[in-house]
């Protein structure tokens, strides 16, 4: 049971799709910011464009080979595809939405539309309109439609970005246990919480080429590059220059900084999660007894989240205007007692980081830097 | 007063719709289909030519083509024994060729519009491509391909140089009421022109106002997409 891709696509004169990977078994997340190219991906699995050149296979069955002049119809695919705005049919009831182009017959469509709408809580709504449906049952009447007919692979595009955060979080729960007996899901999305909530494996990727696949966790721990460190949510990354076996210079921060494993060659960039960081309070008995990555810092700008403190700082120490780039804490409610004056920033915690950039615009960027 | 004209144009009108309504959405769907864009534009430029041509050069080019000398008009004669050009249907004819672009435009106009996902979901759920367009974007695309309907049927009845060109101005065969109108203004019988004149206003009053009942009807039930 799996997906394989491989493709390449031109999608514009700069810019071109390299997707390479696999599913086999478990839900699979794309992440990458808008424009990278992950819903393009998607739609070439399903078949609604067709890729320049390259291979993909759902469950051992090639829908698509250039080589060997394959293309299946979308109609052929036997895939779902859950669009990011639904996409029901607006002149369609919820009950011939459900049913639209099932070749059965009236009363067989009637008993098909009646069981998969009680089974969404959308009973006695066959009848009405999609645009007399909220936007939690819309996506359901939208999911009844694709799962009715029984598809080998599931394709979620965005599936939640549509709903406010009660509803998000109220479908992305339904959805973890709808998908627990489905094997070959495959979700595109933006937000890196859902792609750790619902996703045991994760793909990263940024302007048209998968930077990264693995497990979740692991991607979330050790990103890799800057890009999918950005991408699953890290806000503090600093260029550096190795000073020693162990040991880095943040260059935006003017810091030198232990590390837990000695950075490889093609490492340039450190970084460290905002809820990593830890605060020294004055008379926390840590303060006197840290002599390595602790950092002076003064407050520049303050923000709360209803259960976060969120503080950006620069080093108080700072030696001019290129060590003053900014640093994120973020800090549970329930742990914040003030403004810290001191960071450590634990070894095992910072994130050794290589430039994906395929330009390497943000490298020579950074390195023509006094 | 001689209420002929008056059936004959509403007949006229009547029929041409039909013809021009199907050929309308089908040239709008095949237009809509093509993907290279030189050929959409010189395609879609002969198909709008009528509309902006003089009238009488569109009877002219229909007297060419369907007149007894004309390729098709030959044709007809030859193979079926019927004349077109000077007869009955040579008006419905001209109402067509005229009232097409206008037909055949706003149709278009409102397939383009028809969000291209729903039929990217349609095909992912295994629908033909006939019935993708019978039951999902044709209906979705209606208060536009209707409200175009409904033009083109106006446009049909109030149909003057093309009718004059290729059917001509024959009392109780042809005459529509535009040309009614013009043989009896010409005639200095002012009192028949401005029955006639008044029985097109109503008639062309009340078919927007249906227009305009059907659009806002459609929008009320259907139209809150977008939110």
């Amino acid at each position: 049971m799996s997906v394989r891709v491989s493709i390449k696509k031109r999608v514009s004169s700069n810019f071109r799709l390299e997707a390479e990977f696999q599913s086999s078994g478990e839900c699979l997340g794309i992440l990458g910011a808008s424009g990278c190219g992950k819903s393009m991906t998607l739609k070439c699995i399903a078949g609604i464009e067709t890729p320049d050149e390259g291979h993909i296979s759902l469950n051992g069955r090639v829908v698509f080979d250039s080589a060997k002049k394959i293309n299946l119809r979308p109609q052929a695919r036997r895939v779902g595809y859950l669009f990011q705005s639904y996409a029901l049919f607006p002149r369609m009831t919820v009950g011939e939405n459900i049913t639209a182009g099932l070749p059965f017959s009236r009363r067989e469509r009637c008993r098909v539309a009646g069981e998969w709408t009680r089974r969404f809580g959308l009973g006695g709504l066959e009848g009405r309109y999609p645009d007399q449906l909220s936007g939690g049952q819309q996506q359901r009447t939208a999911l009844a439609r694709m799962l009715c007919r029984e598809p080998e692979v599931i394709l979620l595009d965005e599936p939640f970005s549509a709903l406010d955060t009660f509803l998000r979080e109220q479908m992305q729960v339904r959805l973890l246990e709808l998908l627990e007996s489905r094997r070959d899901v495959i979700m595109v999305t933006h937000n890196r919480d859902e792609a750790y909530k619902l996703c045991p494996q994760m793909l990263v990727m940024d302007e048209g080429r998968v930077l990264k696949k693995g497990r979740t966790r692991e991607m979330f721990l050790s990103p890799g590059s800057v890009q999918a460190a950005r991408l699953t949510g890290c806000k503090n990354i600093s260029p550096i220059t190795r000073t020693g076996e162990r040991e880095v210079f943040a260059r935006d921060w003017g810091l030198t900084l232990r590390t837990a494993e000695p950075p490889g060659e093609d490492i340039t960039h450190a970084g460290i999660r905002a809820h990593d960081l830890v605060p020294l309070w004055e008379d926390g008995p840590e303060a006197a007894r840290l002599s390595y990555n602790v950092l002076d810092v003064a407050p520049v700008q303050r923000a709360e989240d209803p259960f976060e403190h969120i503080v950006l700082f620069t080093n108080a120490a700072a030696r001019g205007p290129e060590e003053k780039g900014l640093i994120w804490w973020k800090c549970s409610k329930y742990m914040f007692q003030d403004i810290p004056k001191r960071l450590f920033i634990p070894p095992e915690l910072i994130l050794l980081l290589r430039d994906d950039n395929i330009a390497g615009s943000l490298r020579t960027l950074t390195e023509e830097r006094p | 007063m001689d209420f002929s004209p008056v059936l004959i144009s509403l007949r006229t009108a009547a029929a041409a719709i039909v013809f021009t309504f199907f050929l309308g959405v089908f040239a709008a769907k095949a237009v809509a289909g093509i993907r290279s864009k030189e050929c959409k534009m010189i395609l879609d430029g002969i198909l709008t030519l009528p509309l902006v041509l003089p009238p009488t050069v569109a009877g002219f080019f229909l007297l060419y083509i369907f007149g007894v000398r004309g390729p098709v008009g030959r044709f007809f004669l030859d193979y079926f024994s019927v004349k077109i050009a000077f007869s009955w249907s040579a008006t419905v004819l001209a109402a067509v060729a005229i009232s097409f672009p206008l037909m055949y435009r706003s149709a278009r106009g409102a397939l383009e519009q028809v969000d291209p996902n729903l039929v990217y979901a349609a095909r992912t759920l295994g629908m033909s491509e006939w019935a993708i367009f019978r039951k999902v974007s044709l209906p979705t695309a209606m208060p536009g391909v209707a409200s175009g309907g409904v033009l083109a049927f106006a446009r049909g009845l109030g149909e003057f140089g093309a009718t004059a060109m290729i059917a001509g101005n024959i009392a109780g065969k042809t005459r529509t009421l535009p040309l009614a109108i013009y043989s009896a203004a010409a005639a200095g019988d002012m009192d028949t022109a401005y029955n006639y004149v008044l029985i097109i206003v109503i008639v062309s009053f009340v078919v927007v106002a249906l227009m305009n009942y059907f659009t806002a009807k459609e929008t009320r039930s259907f139209g809150r997409r977008g939110r």
